[in-house]
């Protein structure tokens, strides 16, 4: 191996037609990359086929954390060709880029030779087929690994934990195809990684879908349904493993109908319960969403976004469901919207709002995206944080017992079936304080009076909005979007522009006090979102008073807002 | 949260009756269902806080209020899915779906198949009267297809559908009918259906004398109790749900087959999976 490096991060896609093993390869990169000390990001960008369409695995190797893409790629290592035209977009690449390829798969297509990046060639294909059982993608990453300074038992160590040291040949296989790749390496003139000081011990590697469903075990979720959705199918295989293990119960429903209504049904006998979707799911259950409001049935519903409307693009992302999730019941129906800062802080929003439905007998919506749903990271452990969950009940023995009795705080003592005394029917219809349905004008601005006080009312403390930087210009931002730009606020600080970043976890209900203390000393800020309506924007126009100058930056998916655009938004916006 | 049942409790029909006036007509055969269910009760004699009653919406899916039990009025046509939910989660409860024709056929005709698929240990009655009366007087799935109504001038033209045989063919595993007219007989159906391990499905015909007024009298006239006595063989069980004539009462059908009911593996703390996480 070579003298250790000086690049901090690189960016790497590996891209491939179906088949290629695109994605296991850039499982593995990210494996051999951690196991040396590195952190890392997989982003994911497939085409719409079952088997053997195009892909894209998007890696973001650094000594520091990192939570989204980077500007551009240094690296592209193509597998071939097939199909790459339909990632260009995706792929940004400049003159000081390397273009990875097998001579066998011809001329570049012309998008890449436009970038202006160079290219080097290596004969993958043939190396492969060199060794019995060797894999052109094995190759690949035999020279990648040489031209990064990663040391090519790291990648062996990682394909050999993949395959469980069940299948020696294929290992020594794979070992074999790596150093043939790495000898054959393409003369590139690549920075090397540094190698750093710090080992992985501690880290943990995760996808923003799994740790969404370890977030609601942590708080205190014992039910699922669901039906499977791409981009949020992982969640529930993910809970379909583990809630057995921990006194729960998965039901794969007949539809999204089902599952919101099997979730409800068990959450009214005492288990608190959980649904992930996308937006064509989100649509379907909005109907029973407000039956959970009404009947004041706590659960949680994860929404991992993908473009739409409609079908749209079922494997990218958009933060374009921040509609329905706050408008879409009828009636007036208070309820709780929150969302996920990153990859990592799925975690937290997740448990968090798994804590908000118990502790107010109300849905919450999660909205997730694709873009963090279904991106790895590797990342210092997270922070253990433990909410005091408890749903409040009735004291037995139970008297004259009114489920939706009139309290101070809206939030009134739930029975649970088998509590005698308790005996209550939760109801769609408008009804009093002791579930009775009523059409009695009081009873029913009462009880809407009620079900808004418990959501207004509530103490939501830190959580509700990551606040960092000063600056006259601010940022306000939600979601997935954060990350990117807290990179390029980062940057522009150190570039001497103060700003101020605000990014919302508690969509719904609006904080108009807490925004406002926040915007203090603040004369103009960027609204950044990924809609192509400006969603978040109106959004905020409606709840907030925001008497500053304002200038709505929404930016549609699927592309990722990069850091160097929030830069861009950033530094303009302060000569404004 | 006492879970444990307590033993030897006796119970009247009045245990299970709540203070709540019902919604329906006089005359509905839906108070006679309220009744039999409230006499199945006390003969099972099962603690009220032990019952859940779950409906979706239609005159028929008042039905949890006017108990008292636990109860829950849901969205139209999802009331097996949310009994679903409860029954997973509470095995220990005694679930009861209370549904109509438009209710359970139309509106939630898939989640009929799937929960008979599933075949859940609940109970699921529906108080079929082959109109839709709380909309006032539209047709259902089980509507004779030249019933002349204001959405469906001349009839729709479009054959019933015949429930039970579905019921059948997606793998209930109790099939039962009766009239509302005999109400000691329906009491009975719906402790055998209650008794009966796994999805029992129990259709009531429960005239409408608002939208249907000839049906009370058409139907009692036409009523008769099965004709041969009950079958365990699906095939032969499917011949005669086949030939049905729609009004043949009784168990039609009673099988063996295991309930779903899944069940947690292990008590650990959710803490256990971290090491999945860790690198």
């Amino acid at each position: 191996m070579s003298a250790p490096g000086t690049a901090t991060s690189l960016s790497i896609v590996l891209t491939g037609s179906g088949g290629a093993g695109v994605m296991t390869a850039g499982q593995t990169l990210l494996e051999a990359a951690t196991s040396c000390g590195l952190y890392g990001l997989m982003t994911r960008s497939t085409g719409p086929q079952i088997r053997g369409g195009e892909a894209a695995a998007m890696l973001r190797l650094s000594t520091q954390p990192v939570q989204c893409p980077g500007d551009k790629f240094d690296i592209l290592l193509a597998l071939d060709f097939e199909n790459i035209q339909r990632f260009a977009a995706e792929l940004p690449l400049d003159a000081k880029s390397v273009i990875i390829a097998d001579p066998a798969d011809g001329d570049m297509p012309a998008f890449l030779k436009a970038s202006g990046a160079t290219a080097g060639y290596i004969e993958m294909k043939k190396l492969a087929k060199a060794v019995p059982g060797g894999r052109v993608s094995m190759v690949a990453l035999g020279a990648l690994a040489r031209l990064i300074g990663l040391p090519e038992a790291a990648i062996v160590e990682a394909v050999a934990a993949s395959l469980g040291r069940k299948k020696p040949e294929a290992v020594k296989a794979s070992e074999q195809a790596v150093l043939l790749g790495a000898a054959n390496a393409p003369a590139l003139s690549i920075p090397k990684l540094a190698t750093p000081i710090s080992n992985s011990t501690g880290r943990w590697s995760f996808t923003g879908n799994e740790i969404t469903g370890f977030g609601v075990l942590k708080g205190g979720v014992r039910f699922v349904a669901g039906y499977p959705i791409t981009p949020a199918t992982e969640i529930l295989e993910w809970l379909a493993h583990a809630i057995p293990q921990c006194g729960g119960e998965m039901v794969q429903a007949e539809d999204e109908l089902a599952s919101i209504n099997m979730i409800i049904g068990a959450s009214f006998g005492g288990a608190p319960a959980m649904t992930a979707t996308a937006g064509p799911g989100l649509s379907l259950m909005t109907e029973s969403l407000g039956l959970a409001v009404a009947s004041e049935t706590p659960l949680v519903v994860v929404d991992v976004m993908r473009s739409g409307p409609s079908t749209g693009i079922a494997t990218k992302s958009e933060q374009s469901d921040l509609n329905i999730a706050v408008y879409g019941m009828h009636g007036d129906a208070p309820h709780v919207v929150t969302a996920p800062l990153s990859v990592s802080d799925c975690l937290l929003t997740a448990q968090w709002s798994a804590h908000l439905a118990e502790s107010m007998q109300t849905p919450v919506i999660m909205l997730s995206d694709q873009s963090i749903g279904q991106a790895r990271v590797v990342v210092d452990k997270p922070a253990d944080i433990r909410f005091e969950t408890k749903r409040l009940t009735p004291t037995e023995p139970i008297q004259d017992y009114a489920r939706y009795a009139l309290t101070e705080s809206g939030v009134s003592p739930m029975s649970i079936p088998g509590m005698a005394g308790g005996q209550y029917t939760a109801d769609g219809l408008t009804h009093n304080v002791k579930g009775t349905p009523s059409s009695q004008a009081q009873d029913h601005i009462a009880q809407m009076d009620k079900r808004r006080r418990k959501i207004e009312a509530f103490d939501y403390g830190a959580h509700w909005a990551d606040i960092d930087g000063e600056g006259e210009l601010a940022v306000i931002t939600w979601g997935s979007s954060t990350q990117p730009i807290r990179e390029g606020a980062a940057r522009a600080r150190a570039e001497g522009v103060g700003v101020k970043l605000i990014a919302l976890r508690l969509i719904s209900p609006p904080q108009p006090k807490l925004l406002a203390e926040a915007l203090k000393g603040v004369k103009r800020a960027l609204v950044i979102e990924q809609s192509h309506s400006g969603q978040f924007w109106r959004y905020l126009r409606a709840f907030y008073d925001l008497d500053i100058e304002v200038t709505p930056i929404p930016q549609p998916g699927p592309l990722p807002i990069r850091p160097g655009e929030a830069l861009a938004y950033i530094r303009k916006g302060a000569q404004a | 949260m006492n879970m444990i049942p307590t033993p030897a409790r006796e119970f009247k029909p009045a245990d299970f009756k709540s203070s709540v006036k019902p919604v329906w007509c006089p005359g509905c055969g839906d108070h006679s269902v309220l009744v039999a269910f409230q006499r199945a009760m006390a003969e099972l004699a099962l603690p009220p806080e032990q019952v859940a009653v779950v409906s979706g919406i239609g005159c028929s899916s008042r039905m949890p209020a006017y108990t008292n039990c636990y109860g829950f009025h849901g969205v139209h046509g999802r009331s097996l899915a949310l009994a679903t939910g409860l029954k997973v989660a509470r095995p220990d409860l005694t679930v009861i779906v209370a549904s109509g024709d438009g209710d359970g056929f139309s509106i939630g005709g898939n989640h009929f198949l799937h929960a008979c698929r599933r075949n859940l240990d609940v109970t699921y009655i529906v108080m079929d009267n082959r109109i839709y009366g709380m909309t006032k007087g539209q047709p259902s799935p089980t509507t004779e297809p030249d019933w002349d109504t204001a959405i469906s001038p001349g009839g729709t033209g479009v054959s019933p559908f015949h429930p039970l045989v579905i019921a059948l063919a997606s793998g209930a595993n109790f099939i039962a009918r009766g009239f509302t007219g005999n109400i000691g007989h329906c009491a009975r159906l719906i402790v055998e259906a209650v008794r009966t391990p796994g999805f029992s499905f129990v259709q009531l015909l429960s005239p409408c004398v608002t939208f249907r007024e000839d049906q009370q009298r058409v139907w009692r006239n036409v009523v008769h109790e099965a004709m041969v006595p009950e079958t365990d063989d699906p095939a032969r069980a499917a011949r005669r749900l086949m030939t049905d004539d729609g009004f043949n009462l009784g168990v039609l059908y009673r099988g063996a087959r295991a309930p779903y009911q899944p069940r947690p593996l292990a008590n650990l703390d959710p803490s256990h999976f971290e090491s999945e996480f860790a690198i």
